[in-house]
């Protein structure tokens, strides 16, 4: 457990002297939502339509350009190898990994969503369940890209690559986290979408780290 | 485990699926022949449906096969992790393309179904999008197997790509039906074993057995050319080595 926190505070302090890094996903976030008034044209009943839709589009593109640099800076520099040769199994480090990379980017997006809701005219019903949703959705968002994030270290082309490998396993979050965005702005029932969440998040919490420790075992071999 | 590594030797396996291969196309042929002929001339044309239901005929065992090669492909991958058995890597490596093949085809043959049945070549229905969302995992499996220099890496990568996204493809089939209902009520075609017509389901099964025996025949030519590939380089090596 204590180095368990290690491993976080030591990502955590890397990534806030990188400075702006943690930043980039958010401002990522922001432009990629703020893109759709100007797409789509800026009539309100539009926006307020496809609010939930475009903030979780936004917010699951945003977590994943940030997931390749979750393993592979600590790769290229051999920091990784160290970490697998610790008494820590693999397995905690991963989990510890995405924790960090969760505070920094998935965090950062949940604060920001409120923000990008209002621009997008959604009403106010959904403030509140759009942030519940975030909170139990971009954890398994984290925890599922760890596996891609392992799996392409190493290989050429690394980036476009983890979004053909990730995305296709976030359509249920996506799924359900709009729907229960839209089920509270229409007034209909919501608390199954944000418990089946809950289930996605415990669910990938149990069964990615083995998944990711296995990927990392392979890239170090 | 000892039946299973008696067929590790490739050579062994060479040798069997060289047996196998003229069968295998030899029941693909014939029964491609009768089921086509079935499809075409003896089954009915269906009364609201007419001619274009006949579609049905390659759609339906193409989908089924597109669920089979992932099967197939989860399975072979969790062998050659647990047991590193030789060939399984080779037959998940080969799977790949076919299982793509075979996922495309259905969503083909769906659309062309679909425009003069639904009016539309594509409707966000629960059924299209999981095939849809297959047919990436297919796609996503292979670009993994080619991003690496390392066959080794390449085959182990994607070994776990295809068992996580295993996991993912009975959550993303129940996540994507549950969104369909919520936003529009299902309008697909449903086919019970029981509800259809022996005049109708015999092709369909013929047709079936022919997908299955074709994907065993190109399944043994592409592991039997793998193997010969490996073969010539090793010489090769060999021969740069020697001299």
């Amino acid at each position: 457990m204590k180095q368990f926190a290690f491993l976080v505070r030591r990502d955590l302090s890397l990534a806030f002297r990188q400075g702006m890094d943690s930043m980039m996903v958010v401002v990522f976030f922001v432009i990629a939502v703020v893109l759709f008034p100007l797409g789509v044209g800026p009539e309100p009943s539009t926006l307020a339509r496809i609010s939930s839709g475009v903030i979780w589009v936004a917010a699951l593109l945003s977590a994943m350009l940030s997931l390749e640099r979750l393993f592979q800076t600590d790769y290229e520099d051999g920091s990784l190898e160290l970490l697998a040769l610790s008494s820590l199994p693999l397995e905690v480090t991963v989990l510890a990994k995405v924790t960090a990379h969760w505070i920094t980017t998935g965090l950062p997006l949940i604060v920001a969503a409120p923000v990008l809701a209002v621009l997008m005219q959604m009403e106010s019903e959904g403030f509140l369940i759009l942030i519940v949703a975030l909170l139990l959705g971009t954890p398994s968002l984290s925890l599922i890209g760890a596996v891609g994030a392992a799996l392409i270290l190493g290989s050429r082309r690394g980036g476009v690559l983890l979004s053909l490998l990730v995305l296709p396993l976030y359509i249920p979050v996506l799924i359900f986290g709009v729907s229960a965005v839209d089920g509270a702005i229409g007034g209909y029932e919501f608390k199954a979408q944000l418990l089946i969440l809950g289930g996605f998040f415990i669910g990938s919490l149990a069964l990615t780290p083995w998944a990711g420790a296995a990927g990392l075992r392979q890239a170090l071999e | 485990m000892a039946d299973l590594h008696r067929f590790a030797n490739p050579t062994r396996f060479l040798k069997l699926a060289g047996l196998i291969q003229p069968w295998a196309l030899a029941v693909f042929l014939i029964s491609a022949t009768v089921g086509l002929y079935m499809a075409f001339f003896t089954a009915p044309a269906d009364y609201q449906q007419g001619e274009s239901a006949r579609i049905m005929y390659v759609h339906v065992p193409a989908s089924w096969m597109s669920m089979f090669c992932y099967t197939v492909m989860a399975v072979a991958s969790a062998v050659s992790l647990i047991w590193k058995h030789p060939l399984a890597d080779v037959s998940a490596r080969a799977t790949a393309p076919i299982g793509a093949a075979f996922t495309f085809l259905a969503l083909a043959t769906g659309s062309l179904w679909g425009k003069p049945m639904w009016g539309t070549w594509w409707v966000w229905d629960a059924r299209l999008t999981s095939v849809l969302v297959l047919l990436f995992l297919h796609i996503g499996y292979m670009a993994l197997q080619g991003a690496f220099d390392d066959r080794v890496r390449a085959a182990k990568a994607s070994a776990i790509l295809a068992l996580v996204g295993f996991v993912n493809v009975p959550i993303i089939k129940f996540s994507v039906d549950w969104w369909n209902t919520l936003h529009q009520p299902a309008s697909v075609v449903k086919m019970s074993g029981s509800s259809i017509h022996p005049s109708m389901l015999w092709p369909l099964l013929i047709m079936a057995i022919a997908f299955k025996a074709y994907y065993v025949w190109v399944l043994l030519v592409r592991m039997r050319q793998e193997l010969v590939a490996n073969k010539v380089r090793i010489l090769r090596l060999k021969q740069v080595h020697g001299g």
